[in-house]
């Protein structure tokens, strides 16, 4: 059975079977990265571009490393060399790659929506990279297949993420899976990093970090974003670290084992005390690992139409 | 040259005349208007058929473009695209380059729509409020009266400054002439893209909260009450705004406003799409707020529909979201929308519809009003209310073609306008 779609262009709409199907394909992948040579021929012929738009090592090197694990032929157009810095347009860009044979894109872009343009102007498959901070679909089947690894399931499991919603890319994507999947979602963080009316995406909100300790089974830990402080959006990273930051003090007074995620990269004890994000309760680097599986899962899925 | 229309439904909300009537019109002015005049020699004849003959609508918010911009509308391109789409008037905003902020481009602009399409469609400019529309010192706004403009604008920017907002009610009272705002309290709406709520919650979109309109809109009724000089409001879009409106139309303050077509036909769900022809400024809202602009049509407390005419080139408009400017054109469906929407839904009359689109309008610029009858300039919108059709953008007049309503299915369309001694036939 074949993915619905020949895109991956956020986790809003996407099927719970094809999720699933996602998931269960990445548990493959983890196995193939288990073994001594971890590379299959299956997208051998194909070429994909990541198109890097934004500033991004992490997610593109796990993109790189999962299309040449699947023998794809990989080209990295990234906004430092790229010709949009002298005036040219996205259109005119991909223009140009689609004329050279492109199999699939990977895109990450500042503009939201803008994956969802590709597919208006070009034919190749188009993978959200990350746009803007609207949706990052393979972060958050990455974040979701390392709390199935860990739960067994979904179903059930209290996830809260924590920190700037506003501006992250990963909570939406995050939010729209969890909740296919049955799990309770709730946010947590300044009231000034809440968008509004996020509670009619069945999501609820705290503005207490221990209350969100209390009640969740997984905290899933954004990045705060140095710059947001110009803005107002709160007064001081000393106080944000004072209120919201999570930390084994906090974590203790819970009297259960909570898991820890965290997209990266992370500022140490700003969102996360050091001892937290080292401690067993971090699964952070499994979250690195699955990253590839993820994506081998989600290239091979769209790559081969099954 | 001769044109004798038959079997029309002669309209004017202004007497209270709903007729039906043959009009003869002899090198621009109505010879004769009663039933049953024969057709004599080199008379062009146009068979009505009980179309309604309307007094000449206007658009009161039109971006020609020109100067500055020629690449995405002319006066030319813009006045022809205002004929098809069923006025014979339309005002300019003057976010031009340069803008509207001296007499020579007021002049200029006057004398270059006389020139093209035989002069058809009367061009009204509109006056900055302030230099550049920079919004700190006063535009010349006594000499750009003098010159020709009917009203005064920094439309695209609000004039922000409280102190220069009160000038310029102050100055303006003196030629008894409005002060157009769009308006927006700018420090709430940085970087935004799209209405704030649910919608821009879910793409994760940068936010422009409707109270930036409510805020703005109060605090010039504030002024207004003050100073006691006339005011109108650009393109309102929020529920909250038209209630500010109503109440302080109910305390008789000299506050007037417009309504756009898009804002009273869709909603912020639009945005779902990324299609950049959704993204204008104020933003698609929710539906609410779209009921508050039915209703406050409905119960007269919007006076003018008026389109915020703004092209775009196609290149321009073929980006990301993000990055895409600004507006829609919206001159060749506004009249369409209107009756789909407001007539056939039984919220106006076709006679509110003609004061929405003619008789307000050329109220609060203080034109002269246009008369239907013996001896009098034609000037006149002849609608067919139901006209089926198809909207393409393709076949739009206008050099630009960013707008949403491609393909949508629309009852009601202007058949064609008379003006100037010229007939524009679009059916
Ligand atoms: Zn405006």
């Amino acid at each position: 059975m074949p993915l619905s779609s020949r895109h991956l262009l956020g986790l809003e709409d996407v099927p719970k079977e094809d999720i699933n199907l996602l998931l269960d394909t990445t548990t493959n992948f983890r196995e193939v990265l288990e073994r001594p040579v971890k590379k299959v021929p299956t997208l051998q012929g194909q070429t994909i571009v990541n198109l890097f738009l934004e500033d991004s090592t992490r997610t593109r090197v796990s993109f790189e490393l999962a299309e040449r694990r699947l023998s794809a032929d990989v080209v990295n157009f990234s906004a430092s060399v790229s010709s949009l810095k002298k005036g040219e347009t996205l259109k005119d860009t991909v223009r140009n790659l689609e004329a050279m044979k492109i199999d699939m894109v990977v895109i990450r872009h500042a503009a939201q929506g803008s994956p969802h343009f590709l597919t208006k102007i070009m034919d190749a498959h188009i993978i959200n990279a990350g746009d803007g901070s609207h949706e990052h679909p393979t972060q958050a089947l990455l974040d979701m297949y390392t709390i199935r690894e860990k739960f067994g399931t979904l179903e059930g499991v209290h996830v809260c993420i924590v920190g700037d919603i506003s501006h992250s890319r990963v909570a939406l994507s995050n939010i729209f899976g969890l909740k296919t999947m049955g799990a309770t979602v709730s946010v947590c963080g300044p009231k000034t990093l809440i968008p509004k009316e996020i509670e009619k995406l069945g999501v609820n909100v705290f503005y207490d970090i221990n209350r969100a300790i209390r009640e969740a089974d997984v905290l899933n830990v954004l990045r705060i974003q140095l710059e947001r402080q110009d803005r107002a959006y709160f007064p001081s990273l000393r106080e944000y670290r004072e209120y919201f930051a999570v930390t084994k003090e906090r974590l203790k007074q819970a009297q259960k084992e909570i898991t820890i995620l965290h997209p990266g990269p992370i500022n140490r004890d700003v969102e996360l005390s050091a001892d937290v994000a080292d401690s067993d309760a971090s699964l952070i680097l499994h979250q690195v690992l699955n990253g590839v599986a993820v994506r081998m899962a989600v290239l091979y899925l769209l790559g081969t139409g099954k | 040259m001769k044109i004798l229309l038959k079997h029309g439904r002669v309209i004017d909300p202004t007497n209270g005349t709903d007729t039906e009537s043959d009009v003869l019109i002899v090198d621009g002015i109505i010879e004769k208007m009663k039933p049953n005049i024969a057709a004599g020699k080199d008379v062009q004849v146009h068979d009505l058929n009980g179309m309604i003959i309307a007094p000449g609508f206007i658009d009161m918010h039109v971006h020609l473009r020109e100067p500055g911009f020629e690449h995405k509308e002319t006066i030319e391109t813009g006045t022809l695209s205002a004929a098809h789409g069923g006025f014979t008037a339309v005002c300019c905003m003057p976010n031009t380059n340069p803008a509207i902020d001296n007499a020579s481009v007021v002049r200029d602009i006057r004398t270059k729509a006389k020139q093209v399409n035989s002069g058809l469609v009367d061009v009204f400019p509109i006056g900055a409020v302030t230099k550049a529309r920079e919004g700190k010192e006063l535009a010349p706004m006594l000499e750009l009266a003098e010159a020709g403009a009917v009203a005064f604008s920094d439309d695209g920017a609000p004039v922000s400054d409280s102190e220069n907002m009160r000038r310029a009610l102050e100055y303006a009272s003196m030629l008894d002439m409005c002060i157009i705002q769009h308006a927006e309290e700018s420090s709430l709406t940085k970087g935004g893209v799209m209405n704030e709520g649910f919608i821009s919650t879910s793409l994760g979109m940068a936010p422009i909260p409707s109270i930036a309109e409510d805020i703005m809109v109060a605090r010039d009724i504030t002024l207004v009450e003050y100073v006691q000089a006339r005011y109108h409001v650009a393109h309102v879009s929020t529920a909250g705004a038209v209630e500010l409106v109503r109440s302080a139309k109910a305390k008789g303050l000299p506050v007037t406003c417009e309504v756009t077509p898009h804002h009273f036909t869709l909603t912020d769900e639009a945005v779902r799409s990324f299609d950049t022809n959704t993204k204008m400024n104020p933003p698609l809202r929710t539906r609410d707020d779209v009921e508050a602009m039915k209703e406050g049509l409905r119960d007269g407390t919007i006076d003018v529909i008026a389109t915020d005419h703004a092209p775009h080139s196609y290149d321009e408009k073929q980006v990301e979201f993000l990055y895409a400017p600004f507006g829609i054109v919206g001159l060749e469906t506004a009249i369409g929308l209107a009756f789909t929407e407001l007539v056939h839904t039984g919220i106006l009359s076709v006679e509110q519809l003609i004061e929405k689109f003619s008789i307000n309008p050329r109220k609060i610029l203080r034109l002269p009003s246009i008369k239907i009858a013996e001896g009098e300039k034609t000037n006149i919108t002849i609608l067919n209310p139901n006209y089926e059709w198809t909207v393409k953008t393709a076949n739009f007049k206008s050099k630009s073609k960013n707008s949403p309503f491609d393909g949508y299915k629309l009852k009601g369309k202007a058949w064609g306008v008379v003006n100037n001694g010229v007939i524009y036939i679009s059916l």
